[in-house]
């Protein structure tokens, strides 16, 4: 009870951070931030305050910068966002990643509270979207944006919204096939049963009756469920490729023709059951394989991450233009953690650009005036203006996109392993097939026919089509619940083929922003002082970080202040004369500068050798992980940054095979030569700089610490903190493929079986029945079953 | 016995309607979004600001 009562007294009401540091009170209630106040307060005012009795500190931290939204009010921006505009209402519909709680339901539903003119709002809840109805002529796009982002909930505003756009027909469409093969495949059973159990001969008219009606059942299933396979295999024939389709299809068409002329010529009873039962089961393990994942983005390029729209100077006043509409010469405005947006000269103000998503850079890098800066970066610090001397498209960054790894077909990446083994199956079983025909051919056609259409029917690798997509389902969901998102199934199988690893450096085995620095100095109290006091006076980003460093020291005067930029700085303190910079610049001895491959800040004062601060990035705990992938792969590191820290890393990565100072086009160079000799490789990137790295790759593993972040498009999305279990992840992936193999040799087991009824001609519908369930209900419990237990084994579960 | 004939009509032509019903759920966009009415339905107009706090 006490214990609850001081948590309340020092965690934030609305988002429960801790706000020991700074406590802003309103109601008796305490605050992190004046941002998580402004919202309390609106809710309060709105009598909202339910928000905050359905869970316990619902709100999101608003401890972050305000975003200018200006842009939603340039009528070609709002065409583009909207679903739908009439006269008196529009419908839009945002992407919102704080969604997180029940209380973001109610919240967010409950929105015509605070603005009447917010006619409807309603949430879903998985994809993180509101779908919101207002009234045109008196709330504009703007302003429902604003009240948005004033509650804490700020929509994530992109026009390649890829997200929002993406197209769920298909799967709309494979349910209403599955519901259409199911109801026909229930329907068939019930009217089979009698023919199996025997009819007796009083009651021979039921029997034609029956027939009939299973007939008209199988019309339905032919015609629309199973019309996909038709086509697949048909333009994989023009393709001259055998897939598991046309056996399939072969099967379908042979089971329905078969059918209808049995009941045609009242020779039999025909497989109505087995054709619909095969289709049902079929469009079953179709609509397992295909996992969406509502809030992740596998497609994404640098359109997501760059704004929507930029304000550009004209003359006097600044004006937001759409991003695509930038053109050389226009002038833009760029505020603290703006994104530049296209490549650009320098013309006003201080920039310090953070490069660390862009080239790899990990320190943010100063421009001076006149200097180009490369479009990707984000400013930190003062508003600079730029003029634009490259379209969008065309800036150093963007070009990379115009490779051909992002335009050719992503299909044929590795072949997998039910594609390598459907094209033997295909013409192993047309081969079993036409020798029984002839074989019988020659005492009996009758028999034949009737031994050359069971072979087909039997034989049709129902089993073997729903092993894959069974097995890798599960997996998948396995990866899912350890923060590993793969794009599809046929990833898990990419996984098991890799032989090569290549790693990007900052963001991938550094965490962004982090960095730990290093005293390597015997200073006293006072001298830290002084150093405090001349890296203050720096814009410098290692000034920055050191004066970070040794904060609580309070700042003294300096007097002859002088900064060489790039080298470092020199300073009266205390009347002593000190000098902060690189070695070379300090004058350090060989002797005690031990070595030049980290970052390193040197200090003397009054020509005394003080010391060096290292400034080294703060690595992910998975890279000692990443070492024991090593010697069963090939690792290389491939970083856009300078080689500070060539040796730190050498004790994960070979020093022959780490390469800095790479451009994104010499990354995807560097994969497509490795794949060239034969090598099958997994990028493992986290920025822009890495786009056509991991489109490049066999397989592309974005890494992110916020999976709601951008991150570029690629084959896989890996939360950070699961780095360390990427070597259980593809030891998985490889026990994953096992179970493929042995469910496939199961399910040949059942197709020798019914092979040798088959062949003989004597195929009753009754064994077709029986066997076709039975090997399809092994093979599913017996890949979810084995997958699972693999993954208790690996401890993923 | 040919009151089968009844029934199986009458059987088949239940099942059709059951199938028409889904059909227009699914067209509907009722599956669309399988999870927030599971957390919708729980939440009253006016929750009780006790009723939370255990």
């Amino acid at each position: 009870m006490k214990q609850a009562e001081i948590d309340q007294q020092t965690t934030c009401y609305h988002c429960g951070n801790d706000c020991a540091d700074e406590r802003i009170e309103q109601d008796e209630k305490v605050f992190c931030c004046n941002g998580c106040k402004e919202v309390y307060s609106i809710l309060s005012q709105n009598g909202l305050c339910s928000y905050y009795s359905y869970n316990e500190h619902p709100g999101v931290s608003q401890a972050k910068a305000s975003k200018r939204l200006d842009y939603l009010k340039e009528p070609s921006i709002i065409r583009e966002l909207i679903d739908y505009s009439d006269e008196k209402s529009t419908v839009v519909t945002f992407y919102i990643p704080d969604i997180h709680c029940s209380s973001c339901i109610w919240l967010l539903e409950h929105l015509n509270t605070i603005n009447p003119f917010i006619y409807h709002a309603r949430v879903d809840f998985l994809r993180k979207q509101v779908n919101i109805r207002y009234d045109t002529q008196l709330i504009t796009l703007h302003e429902v944006v604003s009240l948005l982002d004033k509650i804490g909930y700020e929509p994530l505003i992109s026009l390649q919204d890829v997200v929002k756009k993406q197209t769920f027909d298909k799967r709309d469409n494979l349910v209403k096939k599955i519901a259409v093969a199911g109801f026909c495949f229930g329907n068939v059973m019930l009217l089979s049963f009698p023919e199996y159990l025997g009819i007796s001969v009083y009651e021979q008219s039921f029997r034609q009756f029956f027939g009939w009606l299973n007939l008209a059942f199988c019309l339905p299933v032919l015609l629309y469920s199973s019309t996909g396979y038709f086509k697949s295999a048909w333009t994989n024939l023009k393709n001259k490729v055998l897939n598991i389709d046309f056996p399939l299809a072969l099967g379908i068409a042979v089971l329905f023709v078969r059918t209808a002329v049995e009941i045609l010529t009242h020779t039999g009873a025909g497989f109505a059951d087995t054709m619909c039962g095969l289709v049902f089961f079929l469009l079953v393990g179709k609509f397992v394989q295909c996992k969406t994942y509502y809030h992740l983005s596998f497609e994404r390029d640098y359109r997501s991450f760059f704004p929507v729209a930029v304000q550009v100077i004209e003359g006097e006043t600044e004006r937001p233009v759409p991003l695509s509409n930038i053109q050389v010469g226009q002038r833009i405005l760029i505020r603290n953690n703006e994104i530049i947006p296209a490549d650009a000269i320098l013309l006003k103000g201080d920039a310090r650009v953070d490069f660390s998503f862009v080239t790899g850079e990990s320190v943010p890098v100063n421009k001076v005036l006149g200097e180009v800066v490369y479009a990707g970066g984000r400013q930190t610090g003062e508003a600079i203006e730029l003029e634009v001397v490259k379209p969008v498209s065309q800036s150093y960054l963007t070009r990379l996109w115009n490779n051909e790894a992002f335009t050719r077909t992503q299909e044929n990446k590795i072949q997998t392993f039910s594609e390598k083994i459907s094209q033997y199956f295909t013409i192993a079983l047309l081969l079993i097939a036409f020798s029984s025909l002839f074989f019988w051919l020659a005492t009996d056609v009758s028999r034949a026919i009737s031994a050359f259409t069971a072979v087909l029917i039997i034989a049709c690798p129902c089993a073997l089509a729903l092993s894959t997509p069974f097995t890798m389902s599960a997996a998948l969901s396995i990866f899912d619940k350890n923060f590993f998102y793969l794009k599809n199934t046929a990833v898990v199988e990419q996984l098991a083929h890799i032989d090569t690893i290549v790693l990007d450096k900052t963001g991938t085995i550094t965490t962004n922003g982090d960095t730990t620095i290093t005293a390597h100095m015997t200073a006293t109290d006072t001298e830290k002082q002084m150093i405090y006091s001349v890296c203050a006076n720096s814009t410098h980003p290692l000034s920055r970080l050191i004066s970070q460093y040794l904060d609580n020291y309070s700042k003294l005067d300096t007097n002859s202040y002088y900064e060489v930029p790039g080298r470092g700085i020199t300073a009266d303190v205390n009347g002593k004369f000190i000098k902060v910079g690189s070695a070379k610049f300090v004058d350090v001895m060989q002797a005690e500068a031990p070595s030049a491959q980290k970052t390193e800040v040197h200090v003397s004062i009054d020509e005394r050798y003080i010391g060096y601060f290292t400034i080294q990035q703060q690595y992910r705990d998975g890279v000692k992980a990443v070492k024991s992938l090593s010697p069963a792969y090939r690792l290389y590191l491939l970083s856009g940054d300078h080689g500070h820290e060539r040796e730190a890393l050498s004790s994960v990565f070979p020093i022959e095979d780490m390469f800095f100072e790479r451009t994104p086009q010499e990354k995807l160079d560097f994969i497509k030569h490795l794949q060239q000799n034969g090598h099958k490789v997994m990028m493992i990137g986290d920025g822009l700089n890495d786009a056509g790295a991991l489109k490049q790759s066999d397989l592309g593993i974005a890494i992110t610490d916020n999976v709601n972040n951008f991150s570029p498009g690629s084959d896989a999305i890996l939360d950070g903190r699961s780095l360390k279990k990427l070597p259980v992840f593809l030891k998985f992936s490889k026990d994953a493929l096992r179970v493929v193999y042995i469910s496939f040799c199961i399910s040949l087991t059942y197709n020798v079986v019914g092979l040798s009824y088959a062949v003989s001609g004597k195929l009753s519908p009754l064994i077709a029945a029986i066997l076709m369930p039975m090997s399809t209900f092994t093979i599913i419990s017996f890949t979810s079953l084995a997958t699972h237990l693999a993954a208790k084994k690996r401890k993923l579960i | 016995m040919s009151i089968i004939y009844f029934l199986i009509g009458c059987s088949v032509l239940l099942a059709l309607v059951f199938l028409g019903a889904f059909f227009w759920a699914q067209r509907n966009g009722q599956h669309d979004d399988l999870y927030t009415p599971s957390v919708r339905i729980l939440l009253d107009d006016e929750p009780d600001e006790k009723d939370s706090k255990k």
